[in-house]
């Protein structure tokens, strides 16, 4: 049998053409995929035929366009759908993970979480998986605690055991830290929640573009993830939430769309997932997701995860090479994401982005949003470089030369 | 642009070198700026002496080579100058002193830490506010 081809990132790299720009002078390497991602020309494509040739209002208006773009809309829901294994109407499309989790809080949290209750996070969420837990514990009383971690990067499965006993309200926990890039064991943990009576919140903005992502088989209750940091716009991302207990929470935003019917005094709620899309949504955004979802299976999941584990594994040869090298987070490729997280001796992240930028190298210098897992590390801000389909091992090349040059400069 | 243009051989000396690096007891003075952007922080004290002039300037903080080695250099630069010299003190003068180096507008707020500290200090020292240009 043929082996399945691997993913060729130079033939991918050519629909992308913010990389034939140079900075400084250099080929641009970007490798801040984390933060976010470059766009191919088949994204570009469908917003800029969304609003050439179809732009109307959803959902609404009966006329041509109107049909036309309610169409592009609602299919892109499916594809998103489609690739996360969850249905049309579990689907919300929100701003971004921060919106989805914002939601979560508002809608379920406000409603479900009393004085005295337990919440649990983990000390390796993004912010926006762990300050709105913050605030709906102070505004309800409830009390939050968070599963702290092993020397290797991995959740203290352990504490959270013990917080489980406790009967928590909420486990809120990231699928792929953004900064030491674990792989959580979602489908574990969220089992384990369910058991114990708690929702489930997951961040997924790190793990559905990077790999397979089968939400029947995590079997969570909430999963949020942002389009760009999986080639889509900006502004768009999705809340998908279990089918009966999106119906049994409140609407999150009021005003049009949501509703079924507006009495003088009082209103009734439209269907899942209207009920949390209240006004116009941002349907061109969601459109270009649909083009990037299209995009992403064209290639091939398994094999996004393949290329980057190839990625990872040259990273872990080379990159120590670089004398004074500090990687963060776990040492086996398989489980871990394709963020990288180091410094280099003691000099500061912010001194190595700016003479790694010199040399066209674009990597996140900082606290990365996750400042008590900065805490935890020991670290005031780290350097992050993070991969995607389009990078290949010239990248890490490139990185291991710049590199290199703050050594010299700093007389490492 | 060049590393050459931003980590001046004087940058990188008072980095790896800091002057006026810790705390007195005596000090009329005090305040604390973070950059949160960076993380970058410092704390400024001053001991005033005869005259209203800066007897003694120090400080502590932790951050980027160019945050550190400003306000390392600044602690020189300000040294028996008036409590006055501080309110016109720019962003030019502190450009000036680290050998003009080629910043953009991200490094920038790193280069002026310890002179947004300073300031903050003396104006609350001499009851001035702090003009929203300098912020």
């Amino acid at each position: 049998m043929l082996k399945p081809q691997a993913l060729d990132a130079k033939k991918i790299q050519a629909d992308f053409p913010i990389l034939k720009r140079k900075v400084n002078g250099k080929r641009l390497v970007y490798l801040d995929n984390a933060a976010t991602t470059q766009k191919p020309q088949q994204v570009i494509n469908a917003l800029v035929d969304y609003y050439s040739k179809i732009n109307a209002n959803v959902h609404r208006s009966v006329h041509r366009l109107g049909e036309e773009s309610t169409e592009a809309f609602e299919g892109s829901r499916a594809k998103v759908a489609g690739l996360i294994g969850g249905k049309p109407e579990e689907v919300v499309f929100t701003r971004g993970t921060t919106e989805s989790i914002n939601l979560v809080r508002f809608a379920w949290g406000e409603k479900e979480v009393r004085e005295g209750d337990t919440l649990v996070a983990t000390l390796m969420e993004h912010h926006s998986n762990l300050v709105p837990w913050q605030l709906l514990a102070k505004k309800t009383g409830a009390n939050l605690k968070l599963v702290g971690l092993n020397p290797d990067g991995s959740l203290k499965m352990d504490e959270m055991e013990k917080f489980l006993n406790d009967s928590p309200k909420l486990v809120a926990v990231t699928h792929c830290s953004n900064v030491v890039g674990t792989i959580n064991d979602v489908a574990k943990i969220c089992a384990e929640a369910r058991k114990a009576g708690a929702v489930s919140v997951v961040d997924g903005a790190q793990a559905v573009p990077h790999m397979p992502v089968d939400l029947k088989q995590i079997g969570c209750d909430f999963y949020a993830f942002s389009g760009h940091k999986m080639l889509g716009p900006t502004g768009i991302g999705v809340l998908y939430g279990r089918r009966a207990l999106l119906e049994s929470i409140d609407p999150f935003q009021a005003g049009g769309e949501m509703i079924r019917e507006v009495f003088n005094d009082h209103a009734t709620w439209n269907e899942v997932p209207y009920k949390f899309e209240a006004g116009t949504v941002n349907i061109a955004d969601a459109v270009g997701l649909g083009a990037a979802v299209d995009y992403l299976e064209g290639i091939g999941m398994e094999k996004v995860r393949e290329h980057e584990i190839r990625l990872l594994k040259y990273a872990m040869e080379v990159l120590p090479g670089v004398k004074g090298l500090t990687v963060y987070g776990p040492r086996e490729p398989e489980r871990r994401g394709d963020v990288l997280a180091f410094n280099l001796g003691d000099v500061h992240p912010h001194d190595v982005a700016t003479i790694l930028d010199e040399e066209g190298i674009a990597i996140r210098s900082g606290h990365h949003c996750a400042q008590p897992l900065m805490r935890w590390l020991d670290v005031a801000a780290t350097n992050r470089a993070s991969f995607y389909v389009y990078n290949d091992t010239e990248d890490i090349d490139a990185l291991a030369a710049g590199l290199e040059k703050v050594r010299r400069v700093f007389h490492l | 642009m060049s590393s050459a243009d931003i980590y001046k051989e004087i940058i990188l000396d008072y980095y790896r070198r800091p002057r006026n690096y810790g705390k007195m007891d005596d000090h009329d003075i005090e305040a604390h700026d973070t950059n949160p952007l960076c993380g970058d922080e410092v704390d400024i004290q001053v001991k005033v002496g005869t005259g209203g002039t800066m007897e003694k300037v120090m400080y502590t903080g932790k951050g980027c080579a160019i945050s550190q080695a400003s306000t390392s250099m600044l602690t020189e630069l300000a040294k028996d100058k008036p409590l006055e010299w501080v309110k016109q003190l720019s962003k030019e003068d502190v450009v000036k002193m680290l050998g003009n180096p080629d910043l953009g507008p991200a490094r920038i707020k790193c280069a002026l830490l310890g002179m947004k500290a300073l300031k903050t200090g003396v104006y609350g020292y001499l009851g001035a506010a702090l003009d929203k240009s300098e912020d």
